[in-house]
Order: structure tokens, then C-alpha cells, then sequence
């Protein structure tokens, strides 16, 4: 058993090169139990290193040292230190050892949540997962918590930047199901319904053995995100893993409800329905959400009307829509022109609406830039597509269980030849 | 004879309080309509005897019923269940006349209650008669003469019709299948399983045989295909298929007369042929197939009030096609078998209509629409706008002005609008399943880990 000092020296003397890294990495495994047990003292020997330099013994001492958590409660400075290591740290080293890296990590996060400064943690966390990435398609474990501090913080902007990265490669299910719900919970934050409604739509329709409480709580504000976007909730994709299809319904009736009510398109029974659930769309907070699908269901009926009528009176919108007066109807139609859902314009000496049609041509250049970025990145994907097909039936593994399944005279046939040879 | 024909209770003969009697049963009526014929005829109340008139055989007693039961006019109720009676003395079916002697109820008298000595004749006449049919078909199948057989069994399920037996019927004729040597006799076997099937209501039956009979490798004689075409297009009429049943219809050739009274008249050809074809066809379709098709004129002839309403159709007086509907209506509303489908029909007639007549133009005055629609402006908006929320009409309405005007959509507008969205959908699909590959490879990775 080696001291600490001795690995201190080990660390400052093989943190050059790739290969005596490597060879540190190793030593440093060994001697894992040993910091463990030693992990008070660990502190002072902190100030020995350079985090950017010694980055991997570095790692090693602080994930000691953390995982101790009379240490964590009574240094001051221990948020500082792995503040510092992760704005420092060489990438190269800490990906040797992603699961401390993690774990130094959700210390951090866990310490910023106590302190109740989630607002803190976001640029660390953010640094933190880019170092850790390989690509920007991989989805680490710190995303969901990186998304989670944006939560509490109530920065949604600050998790766009992680959200609008396309992710491919998961390590954890677990984390995908967290990363998505969370995701869906910030785009919902920031009004983009359709992104959140595809981030939901992820979780539910992800590969699942055994129904999960993320999975429950994701299909519910799938419930009220797929209303306000489409005044409908979609059947089940049929890719949708069985017991996704089988156990999400009965889990949110209330929910299943909603859209019921929604669907007949009345008003006051949804308002009725809203008030009999009210205490579990509490419980589950999303009221908000409700009472969006609320206003929604006004919005519905008049984007319905612009589609049949060219001019309007504020009195037929209103009772159209089941608005109680030609002034809120007023109100709702300015909302909707301000937010971009429809085309109008009010003449309030008639108390009239004029319905326009949709002004884009499609002939700026914004619209044909917009165009080609569409093009190119469906481009990239097909390519994507291609390779990865590509990949998949050179797979020994798929082959095999293609092989499996074929009728057996197949393999009469391919065993024939061989003997012929014999 | 206005008295006989207001159906009064008692007797045939009509004297002054007869006529009382009968005035409580039917408004005063109208002078007879030219045709002389009143089964489909105006919106005034429906002239029993001249409809039962067109009908022959067991359709007779159903339809009368069936009227009963659905008039809701009490005074109509009994007249109906009046003739019902007489009609079912003349036959021998004991279970059905026990049936309306209930529903009677004895609200017209003693003269029309139970008569069990009849009852009595009529089972024991009919027991001596089925163990004679049954010793006889016997004999014939130890003797193995198939012609015979065929006889025996279409005895007995003749016996088996009139009595009431609809079940038995059934199967006693599908059994002379086996034993018919000549196409006649197939297309016999399959007329009497159709006819046996209509009133039993199993329309999937009926076009199995319809079809049956038509495979026959001789020529059918013209009434048989006739026949044929009027079942199939009953068959097509109950499933709700109006396109094809109205084809049916239309084929049907004159041959048909009078010979198929014991299933369908030849107004009811001309009437629901002349719907169906009014709700499934377009303009194209109605003139080739209905106004110049020599055949089925002679139909229509027969319900001038239908020929009327295609012609105004097709010329676009909607206002007395829409009449001439409405006042149809509360008798079609009592036919056997159009009853539920009139709604449909109706309604899919109307809006051909309105869709006909906003087609020609860029805009339209909905009060000059509303007027030939015989409607208010309002409630025409209402239509209007179902219609368009469906996507019939393409037009928008300028509700200030009370105009409509035509939307012609810009290709280039939405061709851009829908590829857009398309790449939008298939981006966000590909993505998705693009990572839901990986997760499964993923598990199958963790699992193929786990067993070793």
C-alpha cells in the first residue's frame, strides 16, 4: 500500500506524454483504495497539483476526497477547487476516467443544489460536459443534470445550447429518458411546443422493458403538449414499445379525460373536467399546462374560422369561439395576430375582422436560405442514414440472427456445398 | 271513391259517418296526382290501399306492419293493422296473425279479435300438410330420383315460407342446391334463397347469391337478371353503398313489370335509384346514366315526382328539387327499406347541391343562395362553413357582405408550404429513430455483457 505521497509523486512525475499517463491511469486504480481511506487528508495535498497539467491524478485525488462527505460539508473552498479543475482540467486526461469525472460532477451539482444556487452550477456544468463529450452526439450523464440546474434556475435560454445538439450515442437509457423529459420541461418553459412535444415524444416511444415513473410523467405533458399544438393527442406510434401501449393510459386518466372533453370541443364541459381533476393536475404541476390547453381550445376555433370566413364580426367570433364578449374576442384575435398564428386585421368602427391569407411567398432570400439549410442538413442525414444501414449489415451479430431466421432448407442448401468440395 | 280511399274502419263502403271516421284518420286530400299512382306521391298522407297495391305476397303484411309501427298516427296505425289483418286471413301464417291481433289490441272491434277456430284450422291444416310434405320427400330420397328431391325440399321450404318459418325456408331451399341439374333451376334455388333472405334482413346472403345466379353459364332471361339487379341493389342499399346500389338500380331492365311485386315495386327502382344516383353521382354520371338511360325513364315515368326532382337537379332549380324532397319525405320515411338511409341521403343531396352551385362561380350573393335554397342566410353560412371546414367547397365567406367567394389555393404556396412541413416530419422522424437504433443496440449490447 502506497502512501500519498508516493502517488503525489507518481502524478507530477507521469503526467507527460500519452503513454505515461496511460501507465499513471493504472497505478492510480491500484492505489484507489488507499486515497479512499486516506481521503481527509486529501485537501492539502489539493494544492500541490496543477489541475490543467495533472489532470487525471488530480481527478483521482478530488473524487477521493469528495466522496467523503464530512470534507464536503466542512470545506469552504471545496465548489472553488472543482470549479477550477473543471474550467482547467485537460480533456484528454479526464476522459481516461469518465465515471469519476461524473461522479466529481454530481458532487458539485449536488453541493450547488443544497446551497440553493443552482444559477452557479450552470456555466461549470455546461464546461464540464463539452470537455467530457467525445462528440457533440453523445449524451453524457451531466446533460440531464446540466438541464435540471437550467430548471431550477429558470434559465431555459442556458439549456438550448445543450438541447439543440443532435444526440445519437446514450450510455445510460436512463439518462436519455431524464436528458428528454427535462428537455421537454425547458422547451415548454420557452413556449416552443413542437420541440418540447419531440422531446416528450422521445421518451415515451423509447425502447422500454418496464414502465418507468420518467416515462408516466413525460406521456402526461405529452397529453397537454400534443393538445395545444394539435387539439388532439396522437395514437401510439407503432414502434412504441408494448408496455408503453399497454400501462401509460391507465396511469393518466385524468389526462385522457382532458383530451376527451377537449375533442368535443365545448367549453364549459372542459372547464368542468378541469375543476373535477384539479387537485392531481396540481399534485403533478401542471396546472399551467392545463389551463394552456384552456386558452388553446379559443385558439383553435378562431384559426378554424379564418380558414372558412373572409370577414367576421366580433360578435359571430365570439360565439363562435364560446368567448363570453365581442371584447374578449377582440383581445384573443390581437393576441393571435401579435403571436404570428394568423393573418387579420380589425376594423373596430364595424366591429369587424378581415381574414388575410398567409403573406410569405416564398420568394425572399430568407426563405430560400432557409430552404437550402433544410436541404443540406437533410443531406447530412440521409448520408447518416446510409452509413449507419451500411454498418449495420456488415454486423456479425445482425447476421447471425438474420441467418437464425431463415427456413431451413436455406441452410441445406449452404451446407451442400462444402460437401461437394470434401 | 274518396271515402274507401281515406281507409275507413269498418267497411269497405263509405256512408256519412264513415266518412267522419275516416276524416280522423287522413286530412282532406288533395285531387289524386296524375299518375293515379300515391305510394311515393305528394307530402300528403299515404294512400294504403294504392300502395299495397304495388305488392304481392308476404312484403304485403310486413310493410303494413312496418307502417304501423312507424307512422305514429293512430288514426294510420289501425288502418294499417286493418289491412294487415285481412291480409294475413288469406293466408296461413297462424304465428303472425296472433302477432297483430296483439298489436291491434282490440281497438277496432270484435270483428277483429282472436278467432281461434281459425287459428286451430289453420295449425292442424298445417301439421297434416307438413308430415305429407315431409313422408313425400322421404320417399323421394329412398328413390334417389334427383329432380324429386329438388321438388320435395322446394315444397317443403315453400310450405315452410308461407307459414312463417323463415329459418326453416331458408335452409329447405339452399338443400335443393345439391340437387338442381339445369341453370333454370340454380337461378330458381337462388331467387327463392334471395327472397327468403330480404325479408329476413341478411343483405350478406342476398349479394352471395345475386352473384351466384349470375355465374349460371347460360344466358339469364331478361326478368330473372332484372330480378337479380333489384336484390343486388338492395344489398348494396343496406350497406350503405349508394354508388353501387344506384348502378343496380339503374341496370334493372323494364322486363322487370309487375313480376317482382313480392319484393320490390317498380316505382321503389325509380325512387331509389333516383336517390342514390342523386346523392353518389356526379353531373356527368346523372345525365348519361339516369336522364338518358331509355330503360330506367320508364321507371321514372311511373314516379314523376322523382323524374321531376332529377330534372330540376340537373338544370339547378334547386328550390323545387328541395321541395319536391321535402314533400317526398314522411312516405319515404315509411318504406321497408329506405327508411334509414333517407337522412343520409338527404343530406348527401343537399350538399351536392350547394357544392353544385357555388362550383361555376368566383362569388356568390348568399342571400340570391339563400333563396334558392329556401333557407336564411344564417343558416345557410352554417352549412356553408361545414362544408368548407371539410374541405368540399373552396371558398372563403366575406360574412360583412354576405358574400362568397371562391379560393383558388396557390399551388406554389402550398407546394412549398407541404414540403417544408414534409422535410420537417421525416427530419424529426429519422432523428429519432436514428437514436432509437442506437438504444436498442445499445440493450443488446448490455445484454449480450450480461451473459457472458
Amino acid at each position: 500500500m502506497e502512501s500519498v505521497e508516493a502517488v503525489v509523486a507518481h502524478i507530477q512525475g507521469l503526467s507527460g506524454s500519452q503513454e505515461e499517463v496511460a501507465h499513471l491511469h493504472s497505478l492510480l486504480k491500484q492505489s484507489e483504495d488507499a486515497l479512499r481511506s486516506q481521503a481527509a487528508r486529501l485537501g492539502a495535498f489539493l494544492h500541490q497539483l496543477d489541475p490543467s497539467v495533472h489532470s487525471l491524478g488530480y481527478l483521482f485525488l478530488l473524487e477521493a476526497y469528495s466522496s467523503d462527505p464530512v470534507c464536503r460539508e466542512q470545506d469552504g473552498d471545496f465548489l472553488l477547487s472543482i470549479l477550477e479543475f473543471i474550467n482547467s482540467c485537460s480533456a484528454e486526461q479526464i476522459r481516461l476516467a469518465p465515471e469519476k469525472f461524473i461522479s466529481v460532477c454530481k458532487s458539485f451539482k449536488d453541493k450547488v443544489m443544497q446551497l440553493q444556487v443552482p444559477i452557479q452550477g450552470i456555466v461549470p456544468l455546461r464546461t464540464a460536459i463539452r470537455k467530457l463529450q467525445a462528440s457533440s452526439e453523445q449524451l453524457t450523464t451531466l446533460h440531464s443534470d446540466y438541464l435540471l440546474l437550467c430548471l431550477l434556475a429558470k434559465c431555459y435560454k442556458a439549456g438550448l445550447s445543450i438541447l439543440d445538439d443532435d444526440i445519437f450515442e446514450v450510455d445510460q437509457p436512463r439518462d436519455l429518458f431524464l436528458y428528454c423529459y427535462y428537455g421537454g420541461m425547458v422547451n415548454i418553459g420557452l413556449k416552443r411546443y413542437r420541440k418540447a412535444w419531440e422531446c416528450l415524444h422521445n421518451v415515451i416511444t423509447a425502447p422500454m422493458a418496464t414502465l418507468n415513473a420518467i416515462a408516466v410523467e413525460a406521456y402526461k405533458k405529452y397529453i397537454l403538449v400534443s393538445i395545444i399544438l394539435n387539439g388532439q393527442v396522437p395514437s401510439f406510434p407503432k414502434y412504441t414499445s408494448s408496455t408503453a401501449q399497454r400501462n401509460l393510459k391507465s396511469h393518466t386518466q385524468p389526462y385522457i379525460d382532458l383530451a376527451n372533453c377537449y375533442a368535443t370541443g365545448t367549453f364549459s364541459e372542459l372547464e368542468g373536467c378541469i375543476q373535477t381533476n384539479l387537485e392531481k393536475f396540481q399534485a403533478d404541476s401542471n396546472l399551467g399546462l392545463v389551463k394552456q390547453v384552456l386558452s388553446s381550445l379559443y385558439k383553435g376555433n378562431i384559426q378554424r374560422l379564418t380558414q372558412t370566413y373572409l370577414t367576421l364580426s366580433l360578435q359571430d367570433i365570439a360565439n363562435a369561439a364560446q368567448l363570453k364578449t365581442p371584447r374578449e374576442a377582440e383581445m384573443h384575435v390581437l393576441q393571435m395576430i401579435q403571436d404570428g398564428e394568423i393573418f387579420a386585421t380589425i376594423n373596430q368602427k364595424d366591429g369587424m375582422v378581415s381574414f388575410h391569407e398567409d403573406p410569405e411567398q416564398y420568394k425572399t432570400c430568407g426563405m430560400i436560405e432557409h430552404i437550402d439549410s433544410s436541404i443540406q442538413r437533410l443531406m447530412a442525414l440521409s448520408k447518416k442514414l446510409g452509413s449507419l444501414d451500411e454498418h449495420m449489415s456488415c454486423d456479425p451479430a445482425y447476421l447471425t440472427r438474420i441467418g437464425k431466421e431463415r427456413p431451413r432448407f436455406d441452410f441445406d442448401e449452404f451446407d451442400s456445398v462444402p460437401h461437394k468440395f470434401l | 271513391m274518396d271515402g274507401g280511399d281515406e281507409g275507413v274502419v269498418v267497411a269497405p263502403m263509405g256512408d256519412e259517418s264513415m266518412c267522419s271516421n275516416g276524416g280522423a284518420v287522413a286530412d282532406p286530400r288533395r285531387p289524386p296526382a296524375s299518375s293515379g299512382k300515391a305510394a311515393a306521391g305528394g307530402g300528403e298522407q299515404m294512400d294504403l290501399e294504392a300502395y299495397v297495391a304495388l305488392y304481392a305476397g308476404r312484403t304485403r303484411v310486413s310493410r303494413l306492419l312496418f307502417i304501423a309501427e312507424r307512422c305514429g298516427n293512430e288514426g294510420m296505425q289501425l288502418e294499417a293493422l286493418r289491412m294487415a289483418h285481412d291480409e294475413i286471413k288469406k293466408r296461413e301464417d297462424s304465428h303472425l296473425y296472433r302477432e297483430v291481433i296483439a298489436k291491434i289490441g282490440g281497438r277496432l272491434g270484435p270483428q277483429y279479435a282472436l278467432d281461434q277456430t281459425w287459428v286451430d284450422m289453420v295449425d292442424r291444416r298445417a301439421e297434416v300438410r307438413k308430415e305429407k310434405l315431409e313422408n313425400e320427400l322421404n320417399a323421394y330420397k329412398t328413390n334417389l330420383i334427383k329432380e324429386s328431391i329438388r321438388m320435395g325440399y322446394n315444397d317443403l321450404a315453400d310450405f315452410f315460407y308461407a307459414h312463417g318459418q323463415l329459418g326453416d325456408a331458408f335452409k329447405n331451399y339452399v338443400r335443393t342446391r345439391d340437387y338442381c341439374t339445369s341453370s333454370k333451376h340454380i337461378s330458381q334455388m337462388c331467387l327463392n334463397v334471395i327472397l327468403v333472405s330480404i325479408e329476413l334482413g341478411q343483405y350478406m346472403h342476398v349479394s352471395n347469391y345475386v352473384s351466384k345466379a349470375e355465374q349460371a353459364p347460360e344466358q339469364l332471361d331478361p326478368i330473372t337478371h332484372s330480378k337479380l339487379r333489384c336484390a343486388a341493389g338492395l344489398a348494396y342499399l343496406e350497406t350503405k353503398k349508394y354508388k353501387l346500389a344506384a348502378r343496380k338500380f339503374l341496370e334493372t331492365g323494364p322486363e322487370l313489370g309487375n313480376n317482382y311485386t313480392d319484393v320490390i315495386a317498380q316505382q321503389d327502382v325509380a325512387t331509389y335509384g333516383g336517390l342514390c344516383a342523386l346523392a353518389s353521382f356526379d353531373r356527368t354520371e346523372l345525365k348519361n346514366k339516369v336522364i338518358d338511360n331509355i330503360n330506367f325513364r320508364n321507371f321514372l315515368e311511373l314516379v314523376p315526382e322523382v323524374r321531376e326532382l332529377i330534372n330540376d337537379f340537373y338544370a339547378s332549380r334547386y328550390a323545387s328539387c328541395l321541395e319536391y324532397l321535402e314533400n317526398l319525405k314522411p312516405n319515404l320515411l315509411l318504406d321497408i327499406h329506405l327508411h334509414d338511409h333517407v337522412e343520409t341521403l338527404y343530406t348527401d343531396i343537399r350538399h351536392k347541391a350547394i357544392i353544385q352551385y357555388t362550383h361555376p362561380f368566383i362569388s356568390v350573393d348568399l342571400l340570391t343562395m339563400a333563396g334558392a335554397f329556401k333557407t336564411s342566410v344564417a343558416g345557410l353560412e352554417k352549412e356553408l362553413e361545414a362544408l368548407i371546414t371539410e374541405d368540399k367547397i373552396q371558398a372563403r365567406i366575406d360574412s360583412h357582405n354576405k358574400i362568397l367567394y371562391a379560393r383558388h389555393a396557390d399551388q406554389r404556396n402550398t407546394t412549398f408550404q407541404r414540403v417544408l412541413q414534409t422535410g420537417v416530419e421525416f427530419e424529426r422522424d429519422a432523428r429519432a429513430m436514428l437514436l432509437r437504433a442506437n438504444l436498442i443496440k445499445q440493450e443488446s449490447i448490455l445484454r449480450a455483457a450480461r451473459k457472458l
